[in-house]
C-alpha cells in the first residue's frame, strides 16, 4: 500500500469541508468568486494530484493483468 | 423558415444522413443495435461516457441554473472532479468482476454478485426509472432550441414532439452506430461554441470577467455565494456527495465501464477526466452573462436563458450554429439514454422473466420499447414546471440508491446480504419518488430533525435511509451459521 494514495483525500476535503469557510464573492481570484475560485483551484489541483498519484502507485508499474499486456 | 432554423434542421438530417451510413453492411442483431458488437475503439468508447460532460443539462441546465439560482450552479462543477477521483478505485475491481464473469449489464453484475435475479431485475428497472427524467431534459432542450430559433414560429409544445420525434426515429434506424459517429462532431462543435460564448458574452456586454461579477454582486448581493439556508452550503455539501456517488451508477455509465480494454485505462482518466469538467466555467459565464443583460425569466424559464442571449447578441446564421451544437448535445446523449432504457426492459426485465426467449425477439422488443419510453418522457415534458438541473438530481437520487449495494459487493467479504441490498434499494427509491410526488419536504416526514435538515438534498437523506434499512435487514437474514469472528466490524 502506497501512502500516496491519502492525497486523494485532500480535493474531497477541500470542496466538501472547505467551501463552508470560503463562502464570499471577495476578494476576486482570477476574475472569478472567491468560492467558485476555490472550487476550479480543487479541481485543477485534483487532476495534478491523481496524476502524481498515477505516477508514484506501485499497481501502475505493474504489466496489466493476463494475456492482452502492453498499452493500447 | 428563417436562416437559423434551416441551419438546426439541415444539422439534423445530416446526424440521421450520418447514422444511417454508419449501419451499412451490418446486421442489426441485439448486440450491434447496442454494443455495436463491442468493436468501438478506446476514443470512441470515450466520446461516448464523456457525454455526460457535454449534454444539454451542461448547455442549457447549467447556464440556466447559473443564471436563475447563482452559486447553486457551482456544484456541477465540483461533482465530476470528485467523481473521478473516486472512479481510481471503483472501477477497476467492477471491470475485473464482470471481465472474469463475462458480464454485460449493470443488471447482471447485481444479479451475479448477489446471485438473485430478483435484484438484477430491481436495479433494472430503477436505472429506467432514473432514465426517464434525464430523457425528459434532453427532449425540453430540443423544444427550447427549436421554439426559440424559429422566433416563436413554432410552438414549444411542438417543438418537444418533433424534438423527440427525430430522437426515436434515430434511435430505431440507427442504434449506437449512429451515436457513436455524431458523438464526435458534437463533441467538437459543442467546445467551440461554449468557449467563444463563455469569453465574448462578459466581454461584450460587461468588458470583463471581474467586471461582470462586480456587477453582478451589486445589482444582486449574496447571489453569487451559498445562502444562510436553503441551496445552502449544506446543500452544496449534500448535493456533490450524492452526484459523486452516482456518477457511475447510471446504466449506461456502469456498462460502459465493461467496454474498456485495460483496467489501467480508468486510473489514467481519473487525472484527465478533471480538467474536462473546466469547461462547464464558461457556460456559467454564458448564464451569468444574462443576469442583467436580459432580466426576468423566471421558473423553468431560467433554462431559456443561454440561447435568449445568443439571440439577442448575434446573427440569425450564428443562432443556426449554436442551435446546431445544442441539437447534437440533445440528439446524442438523448439517443444513447433512449437506447439503454430500451435494451434494459427488453434485455434485463422481460427476458429475465421469460430466459426462453429468443435473441431476434428480445431485438425486436427492444425496438418496439423505443417509441413506448419516448411517449413516456414527452408525457412528462409536457407536463413541464421543472427545470433541466432539477431533473438531472431527481435521476441521481434514484440512481445512487445503488451505490451501497454496489460498494458492500466489492468487498472481499460481503457484508450485505441479498435481502438486505433489495430493501435499502427499495426503501431508498420509495424515499424519494414520496418525497418528490408529494412535494414534502424531510422534516415534515420526520419533525424530531432540525429544521437544518430541510438544506439537505433529499436524494442524500434517502440515502441515508437505505443503508439503515439494509444494514438491519442482512442482520436479521444472515446466516446462522456464519462464525462471529469474519463478520465485518
Amino acid at each position: 500500500m502506497s501512502g500516496v494514495r491519502w492525497l486523494a483525500i485532500l480535493p474531497v476535503l477541500g470542496i466538501l469541508i472547505g467551501t463552508a469557510f470560503v463562502n464570499q464573492v471577495e476578494p476576486l481570484v482570477f476574475g472569478l468568486p472567491l468560492v467558485l475560485a476555490w472550487i476550479v483551484g480543487w479541481v485543477v489541483v485534483g487532476a495534478v494530484l491523481m496524476a502524481i498519484i498515477y505516477a508514484l502507485d506501485p499497481i501502475n508499474a505493474e504489466p496489466d493483468s493476463g494475456h492482452e499486456g502492453g498499452r493500447r | 423558415m428563417n436562416g437559423a432554423l434551416v441551419i438546426i434542421a439541415l444539422t439534423a438530417v445530416m446526424a440521421l444522413g450520418l447514422g444511417l451510413a454508419a449501419r451499412r453492411g451490418l446486421r442489426m442483431t441485439l448486440e450491434q443495435w447496442t454494443v455495436a458488437g463491442r468493436g468501438f475503439g478506446g476514443l470512441l468508447v470515450f466520446l461516448l461516457t464523456a457525454g455526460e460532460i457535454y449534454t444539454t443539462f451542461t448547455f442549457l441546465g447549467g447556464s440556466g441554473y447559473a443564471y436563475g439560482r447563482g452559486a447553486p450552479a457551482y456544484y456541477i462543477l465540483a461533482y465530476g472532479s470528485l467523481a473521478y477521483i473516486l472512479s481510481y478505485w471503483l472501477l477497476p475491481p467492477i471491470w475485473r468482476y464482470a471481465k472474469q464473469e463475462r458480464l454485460v449489464s449493470q443488471s447482471h453484475f447485481f444479479a451475479k454478485k448477489y446471485d438473485s435475479p430478483g435484484l438484477g431485475i430491481l436495479v433494472a428497472i430503477v436505472g429506467v426509472v432514473a432514465l426517464v427524467p434525464y430523457l425528459d431534459l434532453q427532449f425540453k432542450g430540443l423544444g427550447i432550441i427549436v421554439s426559440l430559433a424559429s422566433y416563436g414560429s413554432i410552438s414549444s409544445t411542438a417543438a418537444i414532439w418533433i424534438g423527440a420525434a427525430t430522437v426515436t426515429i434515430y434511435v430505431i434506424i440507427s442504434g449506437v452506430h449512429g451515436v457513436a459517429w455524431n458523438a464526435a462532431v458534437k463533441d467538437i462543435l459543442i467546445l467551440a461554441v461554449v468557449v467563444f460564448l463563455g469569453t465574448y458574452l462578459p466581454l461584450h456586454y460587461y468588458g470583463g470577467f471581474g467586471e461582470m461579477f462586480h456587477a453582478i454582486d451589486a445589482a444582486k448581493p449574496g447571489f453569487l455565494t451559498f445562502k444562510p439556508s436553503g441551496q445552502g452550503v449544506l446543500w452544496f455539501q449534500s448535493t456533490v456527495a450524492l452526484t459523486a456517488l452516482g456518477f457511475f451508477m447510471w446504466p449506461h455509465a456502469f456498462a460502459a465501464v465493461f467496454t474498456a480494454k485495460h483496467e489501467r485505462t480508468f486510473r489514467r482518466n481519473a487525472m484527465i477526466l478533471p480538467l474536462y469538467q473546466l469547461i462547464l466555467l464558461f457556460v456559467f459565464f454564458c448564464g451569468f452573462a444574462a443576469i442583467l443583460t436580459l432580466p426576468g425569466l423566471t421558473g423553468d424559464n431560467m433554462d431559456l436563458s443561454l440561447f435568449k442571449l445568443a439571440i439577442q447578441s448575434f446573427d440569425p446564421w450564428f443562432v443556426g450554429v449554436v442551435g446546431a451544437a445544442g441539437v447534437l448535445t440533445a440528439l446524442v446523449p438523448g439517443s444513447l439514454i433512449l437506447l439503454s432504457a430500451a435494451t434494459l426492459l427488453a434485455n434485463d426485465v422481460l427476458r429475465a422473466l421469460a430466459p426462453r426467449m429468443t435473441e431476434d425477439r428480445v431485438t425486436l422488443i427492444a425496438r418496439g420499447l423505443v417509441p413506448v419510453i419516448a411517449l413516456v418522457a414527452v408525457y412528462f415534458t409536457l407536463q413541464g414546471g421543472q427545470t433541466i438541473v432539477a431533473l438531472l438530481l431527481m435521476g441521481y437520487s434514484f440512481v445512487t440508491q445503488l451505490f451501497p449495494a454496489l460498494i458492500c459487493s466489492l468487498m472481499a467479504r460481503n457484508p450485505m446480504t441479498k435481502q438486505g441490498a433489495t430493501a435499502g434499494i427499495v426503501v431508498g427509491v420509495a424515499a424519494v419518488a414520496y418525497i418528490t410526488l408529494t412535494h414534502s419536504t424531510f422534516v415534515s416526514l420526520f419533525p424530531f430533525l432540525p429544521s437544518q435538515a430541510n438544506d439537505v438534498n433529499v436524494g442524500f437523506a434517502a440515502l441515508a435511509l437505505n443503508v439503515l434499512a439494509a444494514a438491519a435487514v442482512s442482520l436479521a437474514t444472515r446466516p446462522a451459521a456464519v462464525p462471529a469472528a469474519s463478520r465485518p466490524g
